[in-house]
């Protein structure tokens, strides 16, 4: 009978991903695209937020910024159709039913894009506040949308989706007056999580905020 | 299914450092995971006993050690334990500062086995 011997690891179950991930960065970054990874519970509005982004940003600069999509939505292309029909390319990511987008999923779908016109690229990723937040996708910046009839106790349930997150925008405020969200509670909170995270009132229905959003997100891309 | 996904990186890791060690059969694989980050004991287990089949980490059993959420004190020096998601202000138990930095919480670590 052999000893049994202890043998040290210390090895991020996330490190073969992380390392993915990096390539992906690099590949954009040779192309000059920013991409965003765009995360939320399912219905909080990113299809929205992202069509009332492709109209803002194209109002507000000239030369136009070039924009493209890529959906993960899980089984349909309802997503993917809505996004081209706004003009801007988007093309679907299979997730084979998977909880959140990766960055091998990623690398997978960049050779279907013509990178280089791409200033922008917009990831929506699959609609769920725990899996997403653990992945790194290979994207520049990580933004969440929390909607105001899901609650201002969120920060509280999904912790780490606010740590990972740059900005926070709180969508569907156009439901602030109807219920007993409390956006300072939400605040707190959230900021509890992440003391730096950027936190844009919305809503996609009214366009309230939309702007102070796009023009947040046009610094970050160096526009 | 993301337990699914996670088993197979872990078990990769696992089999990577049996063969350097030249392992013949994994009988324990301890995870750290912060607090903060996501997994389901009862799940990993499951999978793991699954796609570890005919490898020599088959019947292995899968331990998780939770890390909590640790801060530090860049005020005072002060390290100290606290949970983030409640209402409660995040200062330093020690000396009342706002000046705290996150030094563990958020692991995902395969940190050790036990092997014959
Ligand atoms: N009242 C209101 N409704 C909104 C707002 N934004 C989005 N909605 C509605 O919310 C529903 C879901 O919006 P989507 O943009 O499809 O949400 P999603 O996050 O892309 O949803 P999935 O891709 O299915 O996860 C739609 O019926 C939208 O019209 C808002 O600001 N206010
Ligand atoms: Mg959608
Ligand atoms: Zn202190």
């Amino acid at each position: 009978m052999r000893e049994v011997r202890l043998i040290q690891i210390e090895e991020d179950i996330q490190a073969d991903n992380r390392l993915e991930a990096e390539k992906v960065r690099r590949r954009l970054e040779e192309a000059g695209t920013f991409m965003l990874n765009l995360m939320s519970s399912p219905g909080s509005g990113k299809t929205s937020l992202i069509l009332k982004t492709i109209e803002a940003v194209q109002s507000m600069r000239t030369p136009a910024i070039g924009m493209a999509v890529i959906e993960a939505d899980m089984d349909s292309q309802v997503d993917a159709e809505t996004i081209l029909d706004a003009g801007v390319p988007a093309v679907q990511l299979r997730t084979g039913g998977f909880c959140h987008v990766d960055s091998y999923m990623v690398a997978k779908t960049l050779p279907s894009l013509d990178l280089e016109p791409i200033d922008l690229l917009i990831l929506e990723n699959v609609g769920n506040l725990i899996c997403p937040a653990q992945s790194d996708t290979g994207a520049n910046s990580n933004v969440m949308i929390l909607s105001v009839p899901e609650g201002d106790d969120k920060p509280l349930k999904y912790p780490l989706m606010f740590r990972e997150c740059e900005a926070l925008v709180v969508n569907k405020s156009d439901y602030l007056q109807m219920g007993d969200f409390d956006m300072d509670s939400l605040r707190r909170r959230a900021k509890k999580l992440n003391p730096e995270i950027e936190i844009f009132e919305v809503s996609c229905k009214t366009g309230a905020g939309v702007q102070q959003w796009a023009e947040w997100l046009l610094r970050k891309i160096g526009r | 299914m993301h337990e699914l996904g996670i088993t197979h990186e872990i078990l990769e890791i696992v089999l990577r450092y049996a063969r350097r060690h030249r392992v013949t059969q994994v009988s324990k694989v301890l995870l750290e995971i912060g607090e903060l980050s996501d997994l389901e004991q009862e799940w990993i287990q499951h999978y793991f006993d699954a796609i570890s089949r005919g490898s020599v980490a088959e019947g292995a059993r899968i331990e998780v050690k939770k890390l909590p959420c640790r801060f530090f004190c860049r005020q005072c020096g002060n390290e100290f334990v606290t949970t983030l998601t409640n209402d409660e202000p995040l200062i330093c138990y020690g000396c009342g500062s706002e000046a705290v930095e996150m030094i563990s919480g958020s692991e995902y670590t395969v940190k050790s086995m036990e092997a014959t």
